[in-house]
């Protein structure tokens, strides 16, 4: 049973084409990585995904779900870390759906925002102010917000990048219990030690697709490689597609 | 001269100094705490921007309507929404980011305005409208600047929420609500409101200057969002009546008098306060021992 369903998907910005002509399914409740060079279209996708960017061409299909079931952390958050805000305020946002506009929290929302703050292993900092925040204690905080949100489906976009090690441990503990609990889960992720030891499928992108399955085999040496050298081939002065869709 | 000699009787026994009080008051109530918001946006300029993008409208409504408050109230408001709409508009459907297309509606709509109201009116017009008449409010004045004041509260309170999640992290607020742009919207009006507010009072150019001062001298004072709100309203009030004192004593232009003193206050907290240059640096930082 699929989640998403992408139909010749190309996505890009400006009319420049960043993702060319993608096809497959994402599976409900499936684990996906994916990888793959910089600037291979990798958060593209994920935009995508998510709603925020239209596609080129193709049709992305979301089954059974609407955006708004969709827990999204992007790569490079615009959070303003000046602002005068606690690790409650931005992680007790992820009630919004449930909360609306302008309701406080209720009793069974705090308990839920301490067991949020238990798991991402931030007990104790609910008051602390996000300017005092390290880059780990931050993505803890965001995967807390996550947490809370709920989502059925949730999109990682590199949520390990520049992270202490036992921080990426902890997080990935995370990301394998949301799998348990039948959520589907879509990561971007560089480490592909980390793919192999933890996600069950991998989409490789080097501006296209070049493997899109189970990840033992998308991440065959033949692929990677191929990845690379289509990488290094890439011409940024390239004429318009070619590959007419029928 | 005894301290009720300086410091009340120009109140008592004047009706224009109280009425100048009151408006520049109640205006700190609601301008300020706008200005706070502002602040935390990293949106300080876009104040003095919508300052500008008043002008005509309000300078149209001075044309036909000589100096008469609600039509240039009106104008004022409808210039300034205009160019918010169209500085968002363009931000969303061009590459071009807000701040460059607020710039170029904002100088367009201020040359416009200046034009309007040279075409006809004296130089005195002129400074009347940029600069304001705060020792001349009347009732309809006074009213006004109540009634915005009123509408600001309510709307800031009601808001609180988005406008707290909008300032903190915009595009997640995007990824689960439609509220945002809606907030943000509302906010500007609250902003053009307040502007127009004040320019009865102030002028057009020092309106801004009642809104950010005060929000900027807070800053060093405290980092919360609600204690940052209420010192910003007491040093708008401070600042209201201690300017008028000065202009009354020294014979000074009133709304500039009022303007410097939150000046003064924002260069006092700049090196006083505990957030400030002085504690900040020579503090030693405390530490725990584990």
């Amino acid at each position: 049973m699929p989640c998403f369903r992408l139909d010749d998907v190309t996505l890009g910005y400006d009319g420049h084409p960043a993702v060319h002509h993608l096809n497959g399914d994402v599976g409900r409740g499936s684990l996906t990585a994916v990888i793959g060079p910089n600037g291979s279209g990798k958060s593209t996708l994920l935009k995508g995904l998510v709603g925020a960017l239209k596609p080129l061409g193709g049709r992305i299909e979301r089954v059974g779900f609407a955006a708004h079931d969709i827990a999204y952390l992007p790569q490079a958050s615009d959070i303003d870390r000046s602002f005068p805000a606690t690790i409650e305020d931005l992680v007790s946002l992820g009630l919004w759906r449930k909360r609306g506009l302008f309701a406080g929290l209720t009793r069974d929302d705090n308990a839920q925002l301490s067991t949020a703050l238990d798991a991402v292993g931030l007990s104790g900092f609910r008051d602390r102010p996000l300017d005092s925040l390290s880059g780990g204690q931050l993505q803890r905080a965001l995967f807390a917000r996550v947490l809370l949100q709920d989502a059925r489906v949730i999109l990682l976009d590199e949520p390990f990048a520049a992270i202490d090690s036992r921080t990426v441990a902890d997080l990935i503990d995370l990301v394998r219990r949301w799998h348990g609990e039948a959520r589907t889960v879509i990561a971007v992720l560089h480490d592909i030690e980390l793919v192999r030891r933890h996600f069950p499928h991998t989409i490789l992108l080097t501006r296209e697709a070049i493997a899109w399955g189970r990840t033992e085999e998308a991440l065959h040496p033949e692929n990677l490689l191929k990845a690379r050298r289509m990488h290094e081939a890439w011409d940024m002065q390239a004429d318009w597609c070619r590959q007419v869709t029928a | 001269m005894t301290l009720y000699d300086f410091a009340i009787a120009p109140f008592a026994d004047f009706a224009f100094m109280r009425r100048a009080f009151a408006g520049a008051g109640i205006l700190s109530l609601s301008a300020c705490p706008v200005g706070v918001f502002l602040m935390l946006r990293r949106l300080s300029l876009t104040g003095d921007a919508m300052a500008h993008a008043i002008l005509p409208g309000a300078a149209a409504a001075f044309l036909f309507y000589g100096l008469a408050i609600l039509p240039m109230t009106f104008g004022g408001l409808a210039a300034g929404v205009l160019v918010a709409l169209a500085a968002g508009a363009v931000s969303r459907l061009t590459i071009q980011r807000e701040d460059a297309s607020l710039a170029a509606f904002y100088l367009i709509s201020l040359a416009l305005g200046v034009l309007l109201v040279s075409a006809k009116g004296s130089s005195v017009d002129l400074m009347h409208v940029l600069f304001g008449t705060v020792l001349a409010l009347n009732d309809e004045a006074l009213l006004l600047i109540g009634a915005i004041a009123s509408i600001t509260a309510i709307a800031l309170l009601a808001l609180w929420r988005p406008l707290f999640a909008e300032c903190l992290d915009p595009s997640f607020l995007r990824s689960v609500s439609n509220a945002g742009p809606l907030a943000h919207f509302v906010f500007l009006l609250l902003v053009v409101l307040n502007l127009v507010g004040g320019f009865q009072a102030l002028g057009t150019l020092l309106a801004v200057g009642l809104m950010m001062l005060p929000a900027a001298a807070a800053r060093f004072w405290f980092r919360d969002l609600e204690p940052l709100c209420l010192m910003a309203i007491a040093i708008g009030l401070l600042s209201s009546y201690l300017g008028l004192l000065a202009s009354y004593h020294w014979s000074l232009a009133s709304g500039p008098a009022i303007i410097l003193t939150a000046g003064i206050f924002y260069a006092a907290s700049l090196i006083l306060a505990p957030r400030g240059i002085l504690l900040s640096r020579l503090k030693p930082k405390r530490h725990l021992t584990a």
